[in-house]
């Protein structure tokens, strides 16, 4: 009988010969996370008088392919702040299920009604990855917390993959920085400004953008979700599709492709 | 910096995601490495004074040719005995890699309140200014990618500005620009703040020429130059704009003035 356990279960020497480990040791440098896999696009999201309106698209590709059309990127917590997920999903997943957590725990050993509001959850968030990234083991995502502060005003904020973090009236990532970024800020180009959006508005700005994106964003989707975040709690609809698209544009557009013109 | 290039040719195929490590090495080989720093632009400056200490940094945050953010101050009082920092007699600034000034500022500020805390007075600038260049020490070999300036006033009421490189020499000076502007502000400096090239006229021929004599300016002036300082580097940064954050600290504590700069 052989005592040693790191034995059984394996071919015997005696018979096979001496038997390959070398698949189970490491081979090259520890890999972390190093680039994302399947990924999910720009998130968009702008504020307005009481509150906020986020979105994405419900896409993961997997590099240039479409692979799963039906992904919610948009996670809300303690039923008064939306997530809203660019970058790595399986890290999104990740975070998803350490929130869920999160807000369990608050749930049991916090006063009753206080719980972590949006600017503590972007806080906790933002300090969770920019320790990750100093383990040199990041989380592969660029996050947007939407929601209402310690003051019930609306709040919206970044978090990258790198611990970066930054609050602004209108935030997108990924393309959505180029693409949705310039038009919110036609509308909403200080904190004033957003503040004198009302609900409607914002709605309409954000589905603009989405359907902007759509245009021109190759890793986007027509189907996407939209929360808006108010004092009277989280509005989130999952299975939106954009409307009034007009592909006339297209028509003009000459030089790519196939077409010998 | 072809991190930063929205150009495919530089960047290999454009992902909707930035960052991505896109291509192998043409050896064959591929860096198996994150990495961990960003530039984040924005400028910092800082002018003590006889009887005040102006810190100022413009508010713009940026990502490679993206602005991120308008309004994201970079002048953080230190120290105070709350989170309003109502109190508090020590100001720092940070510019560069803005996860880490964040996270070098709420370190520094945890340190100056646990001393407080401690000994029951807030910590004297000289102590802090110390503190702060162990802290950044301490990182030796995975560092605080910062440009720290610390601010205050000394034990005799003077106002005190220390500057830090990002692994935390440091040295008292007089005057001391930080960030992607620097080497446009600091020039600009030398001659307004330090008098570095200006002699007084008919004073005598080549060697024999005096200097003219170093005085500390006066609040109102140092503002001006502050604003003017900036105006010029927002002309020729792409990284510098939007808001202009000043705090100058006097005897009657902290005064916060946010102005505008160029948004485009």
């Amino acid at each position: 009988m052989d005592h040693r356990p790191q034995h059984w279960g394996r071919p015997r020497d005696d018979v096979y010969g001496a038997y390959d480990a070398s698949y189970m040791r490491p081979n090259g440098p520890t890999t972390h996370t190093q680039s994302p896999v399947v990924t999910g696009t720009s998130v968009v999201a702008l504020k307005f008088k009481d509150g906020v309106v986020i979105a994405a698209d419900n896409l993961a590709s997997y590099g240039s392919l479409a692979r799963f059309p039906d992904v919610k990127r948009l996670r809300t917590f303690a039923g008064t702040s939306v997530v809203g997920f660019g970058g790595d999903v399986s890290d999104m997943q990740y975070l998803d299920r350490h929130l869920q957590e999160l807000a369990i725990d608050e749930n049991y050993t916090s006063e009753k009604g206080h719980t972590l509001n949006a600017r503590n959850l972007h806080k906790y968030l933002a300090n969770l990855l920019y320790h990750r990234r100093s383990k040199f083991d990041p989380l592969w995502n660029h996050l947007l917390v939407a929601g209402l502060d310690e003051d019930d005003k609306p709040f919206l904020a970044a978090a990258d993959l790198l611990g970066t973090t930054f609050t602004s009236p209108s935030l997108a990532t990924g393309y959505g920085e180029m693409l949705a970024q310039p038009i919110m800020r036609r509308y909403a180009k200080d904190e004033e400004a957003a503040a004198q959006l009302t609900r409607d508005q914002a709605v309409d700005i954000v589905k603009e953008c989405m359907k902007v994106l759509f245009y021109r964003d190759a890793r986007s989707l027509d189907t996407y979700s939209i929360a808006v975040v108010t004092k009277q709690g989280i509005d989130l609809k999952e299975d939106v599709k954009l409307e009034n698209q007009s592909w006339a544009f297209a028509d003009r557009i000459k030089g790519y492709g196939t077409q010998t013109v | 910096m072809a991190m930063f290039s929205q150009n495919p040719v530089l960047n290999g195929p454009n992902y909707s995601f930035a960052d991505v490590p896109v291509q192998d090495h043409v050896d064959g080989f591929r860096e198996h490495r994150f990495n961990p720093y960003t530039d984040n632009g924005g400028s910092t400056l800082a002018i003590a004074g006889k009887d005040f200490a102006i810190m100022a940094g413009d508010t713009r945050l940026t990502a490679g040719y993206s602005i991120n953010t308008r309004f994201s101050p970079k002048v953080f009082k230190i120290g105070g005995s709350t989170s309003t920092q109502d109190d508090a007699n020590i100001l720092l600034s940070v510019v560069g890699f803005a996860a880490d000034g964040e996270a070098l500022k709420e370190r520094l500020d945890s340190i100056c309140k646990m001393y407080r805390y401690r000994h029951n007075k807030p910590m004297s600038v000289s102590a802090c200014a110390k503190r702060l260049s162990t802290i950044m020490y301490q990182r030796r070999f995975f560092p605080y990618y910062v440009y720290a300036i610390l601010g205050g006033l000394d034990e005799d009421g003077a106002g005190a500005v220390y500057s830090y490189d990002p692994v935390g020499s440091y040295e008292r000076e007089q005057c001391r620009a930080g960030g992607a502007a620097a080497s446009l502000i600091m020039p600009f400096l030398d001659n307004q703040v330090n008098f570095k090239n200006q002699y007084i006229p008919g004073s005598g021929v080549g060697h024999a020429l005096q200097e003219r004599e170093r005085q500390p300016l006066p609040r109102d002036e140092v503002e001006v130059l502050v604003k003017d300082a900036f105006d010029s580097a927002v002309e020729r940064h792409i990284e510098v704009g939007d808001g202009l954050q000043m705090m100058i600290i006097t005897q009657n504590g902290i005064e916060e003035k946010i102005l505008p700069l160029k948004k485009d």
